[in-house]
């Protein structure tokens, strides 16, 4: 899908805007339509989406540039920090009943989510913390779903309890109750059968079930696959059973998760956890944080413009025209020189790079891990050995300039025509920006 | 009860509980205007078309208003269908497969509904005489086998399995031989959920792929991807994870009786031009359709009072 980051989404829009203190409307206008259609293509429910970006439209409007940052960078740092507020700001847990006494746990969710891989890995989670839980077998109808408990329960060695397929999961809950409590556990996690929301029979199941025991802790499961339906989901779960928290799984996949953020919005329950492999211990706190870089796909994008933002020390002005002949095709080769140098001290030409449209930071990482340090110096020194004239205007270069500034620079011809080459390929594939650079691990230069 | 009833009654179904039945944006006498145009993004994206693919097939209508003088939202209604109904397709020969000796086999993410749509394959076609064998090569999720066991059971058809932890692809080998030597009509392969993302377990179903062939030369092939009809944009990366190791034929949407949505299904047959072939529709064994592109569209934009949407041609 023909779908870029956020960050470098916003960074070309705003790249016209740079040098700016203050965000006007238009501004943000302009991001929240990247913000929007990023967030949409996450599967973050439309109506989320839409209160969303209307609040950070208030907020962002008149309010001044952050420090250090620009503005493209100030609104995804706005955008980010509201993520992760919405997500719950702080990491969640289990509430638990007071000392040794009984918690019930009761997993709920649509077929497939992963109730029951889910239910086992708590179950082992939670030895970890002293706690010894009884898992409950309350799949009656999918068939070997208890076999698939009990299994995966053994490998664990937590204990399963169980009264086979021909007994409601209402009586199985409530004898398990007993059991639990005769058999002094701490925690009894009752496994339940996958059903929609709109099932109104199955729902009165689990209805039935908190009736007839206190179920201290109900929890949804919801793949972070789900696309738009998760709001529906969960809030008519909460709104028939009620929830008291959320586990989000299969976060190994590599969808960027917006499900999460919509059930979260919606329900305003906290996610305990995370499921992240099919292995019986995959599975972990809930970072809102990382869930919020996920989500904008911006992976650890905002720290890389920050160590960049640092390093660079080309003024504004001379960037700004230096890309400006950029687009044209027109760099030269003192501008080669000057971000060349600045590479070395790190972020000098990602920097540059970065307020090319088109340039994803992982091109960017690329090209610049690509960098060879003694061809730098070899390219360097050919540089140096070109007048001011031939510097300024790449088309000076003749076969006789050549000779003399291999000669100058103590290389061979063939190293100094295979550069200018190179330098004039980067011209060219420039002025076809942005379409050609997208997706191009080599920088234009070509280094 | 047809299939476009069935769809549209479970669709109602969902609609009484979350009241934004897609086909509400055309309902009412009002013109097509940006207020309109607004709203169908809208539902578009709520049924997980994608925001690209929205965005294309709005465009599309942008243009086709003025061209046919449209002025009413009703009127937009037909052509949209025809619109979305064009990004798919329905190969004539797409069910072939059901009336020729063939392998199929059945890959998908973890917990899409993989083993229930080989079961009820399974007993479609047991039921239309066919001599069927399951193959269980999900050996690594605990109980799949004895899950599928039942499946065979109720579909009263031959089941071949190997021990929990074998490699899927011994069970595919003998599976392959059984049908051979027993002379079955049709193979149906079940094998592990896994992540599209994870490489080696994506090679261990080349591994699969690949020993049906060296088994069963020149014996027809239908490769189905089976996508859970609540996934988001995800899906796309499933199908297009999946088409990397085996040459896809068709994608199989399920839960379809939960969800009015199933827009990703024209987001995928829009960018991979692999066409979906069944719906399943519940978790009972009849709970299966051949899926229609026409039928299916329609149904998504059925309200309660369209006259023109109805079961005319099938
Ligand atoms: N409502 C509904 N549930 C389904 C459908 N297909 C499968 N399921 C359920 O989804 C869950 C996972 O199915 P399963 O076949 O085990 O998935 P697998 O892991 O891909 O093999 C089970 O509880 C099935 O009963 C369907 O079409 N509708
Ligand atoms: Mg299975």
């Amino acid at each position: 899908m023909a779908f870029e980051s956020l960050s470098d989404k916003l960074q070309q829009t705003f790249k016209t805007l740079r040098g700016k203190g203050r965000l006007t409307e238009e501004d943000v206008r302009l991001a929240m339509k990247d913000v929007r259609m990023a967030l949409l293509e996450a599967d973050v429910n439309y109506s989320v989406v839409k209160d969303f970006t209307s609040r950070i439209r208030e907020q962002a409007v008149g309010s001044d540039v952050m420090n250090g940052l620009n503005p493209a960078q100030s609104v995804i740092k706005l955008v980010k920090d509201e993520l992760v507020e919405l997500l719950g700001g702080e990491q969640a847990e289990l509430v638990f009943q007071p000392g040794k006494s009984l918690t019930v746990i009761m997993m709920c969710g649509l077929q497939g989510s992963g109730k029951t891989t889910t239910a086992v890995k708590i179950a082992g989670k939670l030895r970890e913390k002293g706690k010894k839980s009884l898992l409950a077998a309350g799949d009656v109808y999918r068939p070997a779903a208890i076999d698939q408990l009990k299994i995966n329960a053994e490998k664990l060695g937590v204990d399963v309890f169980s009264m086979g397929t021909e007994v409601s999961p209402v009586d199985i809950a409530e004898k398990a109750v007993e059991e639990a409590k005769k058999g002094e556990y701490n925690v009894l996690i009752i496994d339940t059968a996958g059903r929609l929301q709109i099932d109104d029979r199955m729902m009165e199941e689990l209805q039935e079930i908190k009736k007839r025991i206190v179920v201290h802790q109900t929890l949804l499961a919801i793949d972070a696959m789900t696309g738009q339906e998760a709001v529906n989901v969960a809030s008519e779960f909460d709104k028939r059973i009620g929830v008291d928290a959320l586990v989000i799984t299969k976060l190994d996949s590599d969808t960027r998760g917006g499900a999460v953020l919509s059930v979260r919005a919606v329900t305003g329950k906290p996610v305990v956890y995370a499921g992240t492999g099919e292995k019986l211990d995959a599975i972990e706190l809930f970072y809102p944080d990382r869930m919020a870089d996920r989500i904008l796909g911006m992976g650890d994008v905002l720290s890389l413009i920050e160590k960049a933002e640092r390093n660079i020390d080309i003024d504004e002005d001379t960037g700004r025209s230096m890309v400006s002949r950029m687009k044209k095709g027109r760099l030269n080769y003192n501008d080669y020189l000057l971000s060349m140098q600045q590479m070395k001290g790190m972020g000098g030409l990602k920097s540059i790079l970065g307020l090319m449209p088109g340039l994803g930071t992982k091109q960017l990482t690329e090209a610049a891990d690509q960098v060879d340090d003694r061809e730098l110096a070899r390219t360097e020194a050919i540089i140096l050995s070109m007048t001011e004239a031939e510097r300024d205007n790449p088309k000076l270069m003749n076969p006789s300039r050549k000779r003399r500034i291999a000669a100058g620079a103590g290389l061979d011809i063939a190293e100094v025509n295979r550069f200018i080459k190179k330098f004039e390929q980067g011209q060219k594939f420039m002025k076809q920006m942005p379409g050609m650079l997208r997706g191009h691990g080599n920088n234009p230069f070509g280094f | 009860m047809g299939l476009f009833d069935r769809i549209k009654a479970g669709l109602q179904k969902t609609r009484q509980a979350v009241a934004d039945g897609l086909g509400d944006v055309f309902i009412g006498e009002g013109d097509i205007d940006e207020d309109f145009y607004e709203r169908l993004e809208e539902t578009l994206i709520r049924s997980d078309m994608g925001a690209e693919a929205s965005e294309r097939i709005i465009d599309k209508l942008r243009d086709q208003v003025p061209e046919n003088h449209l002025r009413r939202r009703k009127d937009a209604k037909k052509f949209l269908i025809k619109d979305i109904t064009g990004e798919m397709q329905n190969a004539p020969d797409a069910f072939d497969f059901e009336k020729e000796r063939s392998v199929v086999f059945v890959t998908g993410v973890n917990g899409v509904g993989k083993t229930t749509f080989c079961g009820k394959l399974a007993y479609k076609l047991t039921r239309e005489g066919k001599k069927v064998i399951l193959a269980a090569a999900d050996t690594y999720r605990a109980g799949a086998a004895e899950q599928l066991s039942l499946w065979a059971e109720r579909a009263g058809c031959d089941l071949v399995q190997g021990n929990p932890g074998a490699d899927p692809s011994s069970v595919i080998y003998d599976a392959a031989n059984a049908a051979m030597s027993r002379n079955a009509d049709i193979l149906i392969c079940d094998t592990a959920g896994r992540l599209e993302n994870r490489r080696n377990l994506m090679e261990e179903l080349k591994k699969m792929d690949r020993v049906i062939d060296k088994v069963m030369p020149g014996v027809r092939r239908e490769n189905l991807l089976v996508l859970d009809a609540v996934t988001g944009q995800n899906a796309v990366s499933q199908a297009k994870g999946f088409a990397g190791v085996t040459d896809l034929t068709g994608i199989v949407l399920t839960k379809l009786d939960g969800t009015p949505k199933g827009g990703i299904a024209v987001a995928i047959e829009s960018e991979l031009k692999v066409p979906v072939k069944y719906i399943g529709t519940g978790e009972q064994k009849e709970d299966l359709e051949r899926f229609d592109a026409e039928t299916f569209v329609k149904a998504m934009f059925a309200d309660d009072t369209s006259e023109e949407v109805s079961e005319d041609d099938w």
